[in-house]
C-alpha cells in the first residue's frame, strides 16, 4: 500500500487490530497516507471504514498495531489526544452540527476555546470559510433552519475553522438528498483544490475519480485493494471489489 | 429566525379559524352538536353554577372578616361559630396571618422576615429573567442569601441576636427550597455526570448507590436519619443545629432524583454531539458545559420543574422532626382554643400560598421551554 505522492507521512497505520468484544472488525490494517494526498475509502457496509477513520483521530481505540498521525503516536496520554484533535478535522455523515447554537457559533466556538482566539478574530476567521462553503448569510441561523447540504457544509467550514492539517470524511453526502450532494461534493473539491490531506469515506465513484490519488477498497476489516481510482475500478483484481462495483454501479 | 413563523402548527391554525368564526359558532359546532350533547351540556353548566355560585356566597358573600376582640385582647368568635356552615371564617387569617407567615419570631422584629421573603421573591425573579444570566448572577445570590442569613439570625449590624428556634413560617420554607434546590441542583449535574462516566468506575459505582440509596428510603426516614441519627454518630460536643441537617437531608434528597432527571436528558443527546464535541478537540468539561448539558437540561424542563415542585412541596415534612415550616404554623395557629374548628379557612389559606408559588413555577417552565425552542426549530 504505497504512497502515490512522495512526500512526508502524514498518517500510518501498521498493522492496527480492533475488536468489538468477540467482533474482529479490523484485521492487520496497514495504510500511509502522505501529506496532501487524498484518500478515497470505499467497501461494503458494516466493512470497518467508519471503524478505522474514527482510529485516526481516536474517536475509538484500537487494540493492537500502531498509528502515527502527523508525527505523532496514538496512545492514551491525553496530550497526544489533545494535538491530534487539534491537527485532524472531521466531518460526519449525519452533520452533528450543535442546535442549540448559530452556524456562527458552531464555528467559533473551538477556536476560542481550544486554540484560544480571541472572539472577533475566531468570528473573522469563521465567516472567512462560510465565505468559501457558500453560506455567510446564514451566519446568524440555527442549524435546524438549514437545509441537509447547508448543514453539510457548516460542518465542513466548522471544522476547517480549526485550520486542520488533515481532513476525515465520513460519507459526508450518505444522508442527503440526491439534489443537495452535488454542493457538498463542490465544497469538498474546492477544498482538495487547497492541497488539504484529505480520507473520505464515500461511493460517489465520480468523485473518488476526479479528486482521490487513491481509492482503498475495504471488506469486512481489511484492506482488500488499493491504487489510483481509474485503475482501481477499471481492472478490479479480486472478486469481492469486482462483486462491490456491479452492486454499486447497479445502484446509481 | 426569520423563517421560524412558516411553520404553523395544527393547532393554531385551529384556533385562528375559531377566533375569526366567533364564539357563537364555536359552540354551536362543539356544546350543541347534537340532542344528546346539548343535554350534556345544559347539565354539566347547572352544575358548574351551583357549584361557583355556593362557593362565592360561602366565600365572599357571607363571609366573615373580622371578629369582636374582648378587653384581654381574646377574639370572640361566637359570629363566626353562628354563620359555620354558610359563611366562612377569613376572621382566622386576619387574626393570625403574622404568626402562620413569620412563626414565632419576636412581634416587633417581624419587619425582618418580611423583608427576607421579599428578597427571596426578588431573587427568583431576578434569577427567571434570560438576559441576567451571567457569571454575576452567581454573586448576587451569594450576597442576596448571605443578607438573608443576617437578617434572620442578626447579631450584627445593631440587629438583636434571633435564634433559629423563634424562626418559622414562609422564611422557613423558602430557605429550605432555595438552599435546597441551589446545592442540589448543581449535586445532581455532577451525579448524573458520574453515573455515566464508564472511564471511572469508582465514581460510577458511588453515584449509582448514591442514588439507589436515597431513592429507596422515604424522605421521612432521611429526615428522621438527619435529625435523630446523625447526632448519634457525631463526636459529643459537636452540635450540627436542627435546621441544617434537616437542610442537608433535603439537598441529598432531592440531587438523587434530579440526578435521575437529568441522567434521562443526557442520554436522550444523539452519541454525535460529544462525537463532534470530541473531534474539535473540546475537553470533556468544556464539551459538557458547551455542548451537552445546554441541550441535555433543556430536554429535561418539564420534569425538572415537576420535580422542583414537589420538592417545594416535601418541605412541608419538616414538621415531624419539630421544625416551624409554614405548614406547621397553620396547625399551631389552629391549636388557639377561640379558632380551633375553622382549619378549613386556614388550610385554604395555606393552599393558596403552595399554589401561588407552584402555579408561578409551571407557568415559568413553560414559558421558558417557548424561548429556548422558539429560535431553532427542529
Ligand atoms: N460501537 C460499536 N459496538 C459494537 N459493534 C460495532 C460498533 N460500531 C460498529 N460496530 C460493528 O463494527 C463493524 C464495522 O462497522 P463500521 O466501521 O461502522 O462499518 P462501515 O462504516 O464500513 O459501514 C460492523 O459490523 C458494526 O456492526
Ligand atoms: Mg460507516
Amino acid at each position: 500500500m504505497d504512497a502515490v505522492l512522495s512526500g512526508p507521512p502524514a498518517i500510518v497505520l501498521d498493522k492496527v487490530n480492533k475488536w468489538y468484544g468477540a467482533l474482529h472488525v479490523l484485521r492487520d490494517v496497514s495504510l500511509t497516507v502522505t501529506e496532501k494526498e487524498r484518500v478515497v475509502v470505499c467497501g461494503p457496509s458494516g466493512s470497518g471504514k467508519s471503524t478505522m477513520i474514527r482510529c485516526i483521530n481516536r474517536l475509538e481505540t484500537h487494540q493492537e498495531g500502531r498509528i502515527i498521525v502527523d508525527g505523532t503516536e496514538l496512545t492514551d496520554d491525553l496530550r497526544t489526544l489533545d494535538t491530534i484533535r487539534r491537527d485532524v478535522g472531521m466531518v460526519f455523515q449525519s452533520f452533528n452540527l450543535f442546535p442549540h447554537l448559530t452556524i456562527l457559533e458552531n464555528c467559533t466556538l473551538a477556536p476560542i476555546w481550544v486554540r484560544k482566539m480571541p472572539k472577533a478574530e475566531a468570528e473573522a476567521l469563521a465567516m472567512s470559510y462560510l465565505e468559501r462553503v457558500k453560506i455567510p448569510e446564514q451566519a446568524k441561523k440555527y442549524p435546524g433552519q438549514l437545509s441537509g447540504g447547508q448543514q453539510q457544509r457548516v460542518a465542513i467550514a466548522r471544522a476547517l475553522c480549526m485550520q486542520p492539517k488533515i481532513m476525515l470524511f465520513d460519507e459526508p453526502t450518505s444522508a442527503l438528498d440526491p439534489e443537495m450532494i452535488k454542493e457538498v461534493l463542490d465544497t469538498m473539491i474546492g477544498l482538495a483544490d487547497t492541497g488539504m490531506t484529505m480520507v473520505c469515506v464515500t461511493h460517489e465513484m465520480g468523485f473518488a475519480r476526479q479528486v482521490a490519488h487513491r481509492v482503498v477498497f475495504m471488506d469486512m476489516g481489511e484492506i482488500v485493494e488499493s491504487g489510483p481510482p481509474g485503475e482501481l475500478f477499471e481492472n478490479p483484481k479480486t472478486d469481492r471489489l469486482k462483486l462491490f462495483l456491479s452492486q454499486i454501479l447497479r445502484g446509481h | 429566525m426569520s423563517d421560524a413563523g412558516i411553520h404553523v402548527p395544527t393547532a393554531a391554525r385551529t384556533q385562528t379559524v375559531v377566533a375569526s368564526a366567533g364564539l357563537v359558532a364555536w359552540a354551536r359546532l362543539n356544546l350543541f352538536g347534537s340532542w344528546w350533547s346539548t343535554a350534556v351540556t345544559l347539565l354539566l353548566g347547572y352544575i358548574i353554577l351551583r357549584v361557583v355560585a355556593g362557593v362565592v356566597e360561602w366565600g365572599l358573600i357571607h363571609a366573615i372578616w373580622t371578629v369582636p376582640y374582648s378587653a384581654t385582647g381574646i377574639a370572640d368568635t361566637a359570629i363566626c361559630q353562628v354563620a359555620k356552615g354558610t359563611g366562612a371564617c377569613w376572621a382566622v387569617l386576619t387574626d393570625k396571618y403574622r404568626l402562620i407567615l413569620f412563626g414565632r419570631y419576636p412581634y416587633a422584629e417581624q419587619w425582618r422576615p418580611a423583608i427576607v421573603v421579599l428578597l427571596f421573591i426578588g431573587l427568583y425573579i431576578v434569577s427567571g429573567m434570560r438576559r441576567f444570566w451571567r457569571k454575576e448572577l452567581l454573586v448576587v445570590w451569594v450576597v442576596v442569601l448571605a443578607a438573608i442569613g443576617i437578617l434572620m439570625g442578626g447579631g450584627v449590624f445593631g440587629l438583636s441576636d434571633i435564634t433559629e428556634d423563634y424562626w418559622g413560617g414562609l422564611p422557613i420554607t423558602l430557605i429550605l427550597a432555595t438552599f435546597g434546590a441551589a446545592f442540589s441542583f448543581p449535586l445532581a449535574v455532577l451525579v448524573a455526570l458520574g453515573r455515566r462516566a464508564t472511564k471511572l468506575p469508582a465514581v460510577k459505582l458511588l453515584c449509582v448507590l448514591y442514588v439507589e440509596i436515597i431513592r429507596g428510603v422515604p424522605l421521612i426516614a432521611v429526615l428522621f436519619m438527619a435529625s435523630v441519627m446523625f447526632p448519634l454518630f457525631m463526636p459529643a460536643g459537636i452540635n450540627v443545629d436542627k435546621l441544617l441537617r434537616a437542610q442537608i437531608a433535603f439537598i441529598l434528597f432531592a440531587g438523587a432524583y434530579l440526578a435521575e432527571v437529568i441522567r434521562g436528558g443526557l442520554q436522550a443527546l444523539p452519541a454525535g454531539q460529544a462525537e463532534a464535541a470530541d473531534a474539535l478537540g473540546l475537553s470533556y468539561w468544556k464539551k459538557t458545559a458547551f455542548i451537552i448539558l445546554p441541550q441535555a437540561l433543556r430536554l429535561v424542563i418539564p420534569p425538572l420543574v415537576n420535580t422542583f415542585i414537589g420538592f417545594f412541596k416535601d418541605t412541608s415534612l419538616v414538621l415531624i422532626i419539630g421544625i416551624f415550616d409554614l405548614l406547621t404554623m397553620g396547625k399551631v395557629a389552629l391549636s388557639d382554643p377561640p379558632w380551633q374548628s375553622f382549619s378549613t379557612e386556614v388550610y385554604l389559606g395555606l393552599a393558596a400560598v403552595y399554589i401561588a408559588f407552584c402555579f408561578a413555577m409551571s407557568k415559568y417552565s413553560r414559558s421558558l421551554e417557548r424561548d429556548l425552542n422558539r429560535a431553532r426549530d427542529r
